[in-house]
């Protein structure tokens, strides 16, 4: 009987990185899919003819470069491109834009405010000062701080001594950014509605929290800490979508070597004395493997594909407890023409970027009183874009595909579940706001997906639909992520690692918490990990 | 204008900015029709010249004749109010009590640590009415600092074009243009003079330590000023000139530029780039029996107690190769600093620099310092370690610069 060394479950970005380097390494990898491709949250689709739809996750720039150059990705077709960016439209019929040239964004925010618009240059300072203390961490497992390895007290030591070069300012700034609302941490800097609006997107998207809420400043941070090609906090499009990107690490994965079975849904895992031993497909075939990798999120992983009885009580009391709240869907939109928005003059190249029409914070939390009542937002936030204005694979010239990325939608409608008719609701949500700004938007509509919370867990895997594996609050980050204790990609169970978002340093399509479990297990194993080359060489 | 839709339909009104990235100053017709290469960049988002015809011969007509050269993208700050001289005063490193108006100081000022924001002139236009000018924009530390005081603060770059007039033959072209008592105006000395109807505060000012001032006036005077200037300087050899002759007066001169020769505390990403006055050469301005001023508690303290790191200093290098961002070493092997502008200088005939250097080097220990010049020739480097001395600043003194009354040229 065959055994693998080691066993994937989920072909997500996070499953396939974790499975290249292993590969890489000289192991026999399996990649197990429950879905007929291979993609998880990154996946291009043509749902209806001619249209290359990036169903789930739409943008990128978190994805680290490394990765992509150890794993030769260009090779294997990824290509990802820069996008100008976008504009907030507001009631007034006029908007906001933010440009990338650093004088034409200065005078734009002075349209509104000269204030505010001199106020960008601190703000930008201290928050790439928060980044390039994050950024560096994201590529390293994070210490056990009541462990006493050598490993984790040189790390410790390595933090420490991050820690010690900052001055007591800016150890003071950094703990008020981790614990802050993104609200009251843009109020220190702008006066604007709209300014802050435009800034607290990146507070919220993916979160079950409101701009008011304290913790979402930090989830702004972790949308900054990307980059497009050493532009940090740049964010670009996946040439083809976001398939792209899985597509590539399928090729390089394969071209390696490694074994893709899509189709191939796991029921549970075999754990015999403490240990893993391989997989349970649902058809009831057994996959024996000497080691298995979970890329589904903690809660999937431990609640369903693991016996209860097989695992510590209080870790099993912290991962039911762990958090992973569904807050947001997405419509995504053939179109057969490119949307006209009146207020936005025709050759603005903010139709390039991100397009939100989400005027002031108060909207935004507004949006979020409804979720927290159980109801997807009647006025609802949109992160809304038009890829194919940059990438001429996706359509035939002139059609277009959109992604609106929509919050909130709660997990549960009022404590039932979603029916087909609240999804529809929450469609006609979307569509009347856009339309709001876009005379003629229905009559462009050719075809049209709507994931809620629902579809994203039924579909992509994700539970409750929570599309960063779990959210990104500083108690469950770092060494807190996804529960205290088992930080280090491992688990209660021998043989059984944990690769995905719900795990350090946590979702987007990173690709980091696949690499960094690869380098686990990897010291497990005492293989070489000479394939994974450091990140920068200055940050 | 003060409803809410009239302020909804000026902003709109200004949507159009994004069709050009580098918006053009008051002077560009004239600029535009004397550059001959288009050599543009981007000053603070505006469009000006690297040079207009060649940039040496725009270096020597500094030094020979006079230089006109447009500064309206300098940042500007209207300060006014019965409080604007206690508010400046709050704000910056010298003594505002003593600047009279009719008289214009450099200085700077800090954040609460004693991190310099930038440096600047202070033009006191009257005894309430000031006008800061700068690299970096400060809008709300300004607005910020100004709470508790009478004082009006407007951003007003747009509005007011700025020209330098620099060079032997300023005072003479200037006097030709029919500016009477420009002959007056000693080093400092501003004076408001008509000009179409209106008024242009000139002021015995400039950034190439030669003799020059410093025109300012509303932006719909600025072509007639500029002409007015040309048409009287024809017969003394008045020259348009870009950045890169300006740069090189200026370093000759010794003087630093915000974010080229050390970093402002608004826009340093790593602590340690940040610069106490002390550490830039700017610690001559900073006056400690004045009473309070932003950053002065942290500048004292970090003077009594030796924390000052870093010092900027002047250097003569041996040979004749600009040591342009060069590293300094002392005894050729230990890094001590950077060198952030460096010539050769047609005036002095040295090879100078403007470097930052760390403590105690530059401060206590000056001797056996060396640069590392790689020069670049037909693809190949030529590694050059040459020795270092530090000297005063300005690398050059020209006595016509401060002569009363100036001389013609």
């Amino acid at each position: 009987m065959k055994s693998w060394d080691a066993i994937i479950i989920g072909g997500g970005h996070n499953g396939l990185v974790n499975a290249c380097y292993l590969q890489r390494a000289g192991l026999d990898v399996l990649v197990v899919e429950k879905n007929g491709w291979v993609g998880g949250a990154a996946t291009s689709r043509e749902l209806t003819p001619g249209f290359a739809y990036s169903n789930c996750s739409y943008v990128c720039s978190l994805f680290r470069p490394e990765i992509m150059r150890d794993l030769e990705l260009p090779r294997f077709g990824l290509q990802v491109i820069s996008y100008e960016g976008g504009a907030v439209l507001t009631r007034d019929g006029d908007y906001l834009a933010n440009y990338r040239d650093h004088d034409a964004h200065r005078r734009e925010f002075a349209r509104f405010s000269k204030r505010d618009a001199e106020a960008y240059d601190r703000y930008a300072r201290d928050v790439t000062r928060q980044c390039r203390f994050i950024q560096p961490l994201l590529m390293r497992t994070a210490p056990d701080p009541t462990s006493l390895k050598p490993r984790d007290l040189g790390e410790l030591v390595y933090l420490a001594k991050k820690f010690g070069e900052l001055s007591a300012a800016e150890i003071s700034l950094m703990l008020r950014f981790w614990t802050m609302s993104i609200s009251d941490f843009l109020d220190e800097y702008f006066e604007t509605d709209v300014i802050k609006a435009n800034f607290a997107i990146s507070g919220i998207i993916g979160t079950a929290l409101g701009p008011m809420s304290p913790g979402t400043a930090y989830v702004l941070l972790h949308h900054y800490m990307g980059e497009v090609d050493g532009s940090v906090g740049a964010w670009g499009y996946a040439r083809g979508g976001m398939g792209a990107v899985t597509k590539a690490l399928a090729a390089s994965f394969e071209a390696s070597g490694g074994t893709i079975r899509t189709g191939a849904e796991v029921e549970r895992v075999l754990v015999k004395g403490g240990k893993a031993k391989g997989i349970v497909l649902a058809g009831g075939e057994e996959i024996y493997g000497k080691l298995v990798v979970s890329n589904a999120d903690v809660k999937r992983t431990f609640l369903k594909l693991v016996d209860d009885k097989d695992l510590p009580d209080i870790f099993l009391r912290r991962v039911r407890n762990f958090k992973i709240r569904g807050s947001s869907g997405k419509v995504n939109i053939a179109l057969d023409s490119l949307p006209e928005f009146p207020a936005l003059p025709k050759n603005s190249p903010c139709y390039r970027g991100d397009l939100h029409f989400t005027d002031t914070v108060e909207r935004m939390e507004r949006a979020y009183d409804d979720w927290k009542a159980g109801r997807w937002s009647a006025d609802p936030f949109l992160d809304m874009m038009i890829p194919t204005t940059l990438d001429p694979t996706m359509t035939a010239p002139g059609k277009h595909f959109m992604s609106c990325f929509v919050q909130y939608a709660p997990p549960k409608i009022e404590g039932r579940e979603w029916t087909d008719a609240d999804r529809d609701g929450f469609a006609e949500s979307v569509i009347s706001q856009i339309a709001d700004y876009s005379p003629g938007f229905r009559e462009r509509i050719v075809h049209m997906e709507v994931r809620t919370p629902r579809e994203l867990e039924a579909e992509v895997g994700l539970t409750e639909g929570n599309i960063f594996q779990g959210e990104l609050t500083f108690d469950q980050l770092l060494f807190n992520r996804p529960v205290p204790g088992y930080a280090q990609y491992r688990s209660p169970i021998g043989g059984l690692y944990m690769c995905g978002s719900s795990t350090h340093p946590g979702g987007g399509v990173m690709g980091a918490p696949g690499r960094n479990a690869a380098a686990e297990i990897l010291r497990d194993l005492a293989k070489p990990r000479l394939h994974m080359s450091p990140a920068h060489d200055i940050i | 204008m003060d409803t809410a839709a009239d302020k909804v339909a000026l902003r709109r009104a200004a949507q159009g900015h994004f069709s050009a990235w580098r918006i053009d100053t008051p002077f560009q017709p004239r600029l535009a029709e004397l550059s001959r290469t288009d050599d543009w960049y981007s000053w603070a988002g505006y469009r000006a010249p690297h040079s207009l015809r060649d940039e040496e011969l725009e270096y020597f007509a500094i030094r020979s004749q006079a230089a006109l050269f447009d500064i309206s993208p300098m940042t500007k700050y209207r300060v006014e109010g019965p409080d604007a001289e206690a508010f400046l005063n709050r704000l910056t490193l010298r003594d505002v009590t003593k600047l009279n108006p009719g008289r214009v100081h450099y200085t700077a000022w800090c954040d609460d640590e004693g991190f310099v924001l930038d440096d600047g002139t202070l033009f006191r236009l009257s005894a309430e009415r000031f006008r800061l000018c700068c690299q970096e924009r400060h809008l709300p530390w300004l607005l910020d600092s100004a709470v508790g005081f009478q004082v009006s603060i407007d951003e007003e770059t747009e509005q007011v074009a700025g020209l330098a007039l620099q060079g032997p033959t300023s005072f003479a072209v200037l006097r030709e243009a029919g500016f009477a008592g420009i002959e007056k105006l000693k080093v400092f000395d501003l004076a408001e003079l008509d000009h179409e109807g209106g008024k242009v505060v000139i002021s015995r000012t400039g950034f190439t330590g030669d003799l020059g001032y410093e025109l300012f006036v509303e932006r719909a005077l600025a072509l007639s000023l500029w002409d007015r200037l040309v048409k009287a300087g024809e017969l003394r050899g008045i020259r348009a000139i870009g950045y890169t002759a300006l740069n090189r007066a200026r370093t000759e001169a010794g003087l630093i530029v915000a974010n080229a020769d050390f970093v402002t505390s608004e826009h340093a990403i790593r602590a340690n780039r940040l610069r106490m006055p002390d550490e830039i050469g700017l610690g001559f301005m900073v006056d400690a029996t004045k009473g309070h001023f932003n950053g002065r508690r942290a500048i004292l303290e970090a003077r009594t107690r030796g924390k000052l790191r870093h010092v900027l200093v002047g250097l003569e290098i041996e040979g004749n190769v600009p040591a342009e961002h060069a590293i300094v070493y002392h005894k050729k092997h230990k890094e001590i600093g950077l060198v952030s502008a460096a010539l050769w200088s047609p005036m002095a005939k040295k090879n100078i620099a403007i470097a930052s250097l760390e403590r105690p080097f530059g401060d206590t220990i000056s001797d056996d310092l060396w640069v590392e010049i790689y020069a670049m020739r037909e693809l190949q480097y030529q590694k050059l370690m040459k020795r270092a001395k530090v000297v005063q600043r300005p690398f050059i003194k020209l006595d016509r610069r401060t002569a009363n009354p100036p001389a013609d040229f």
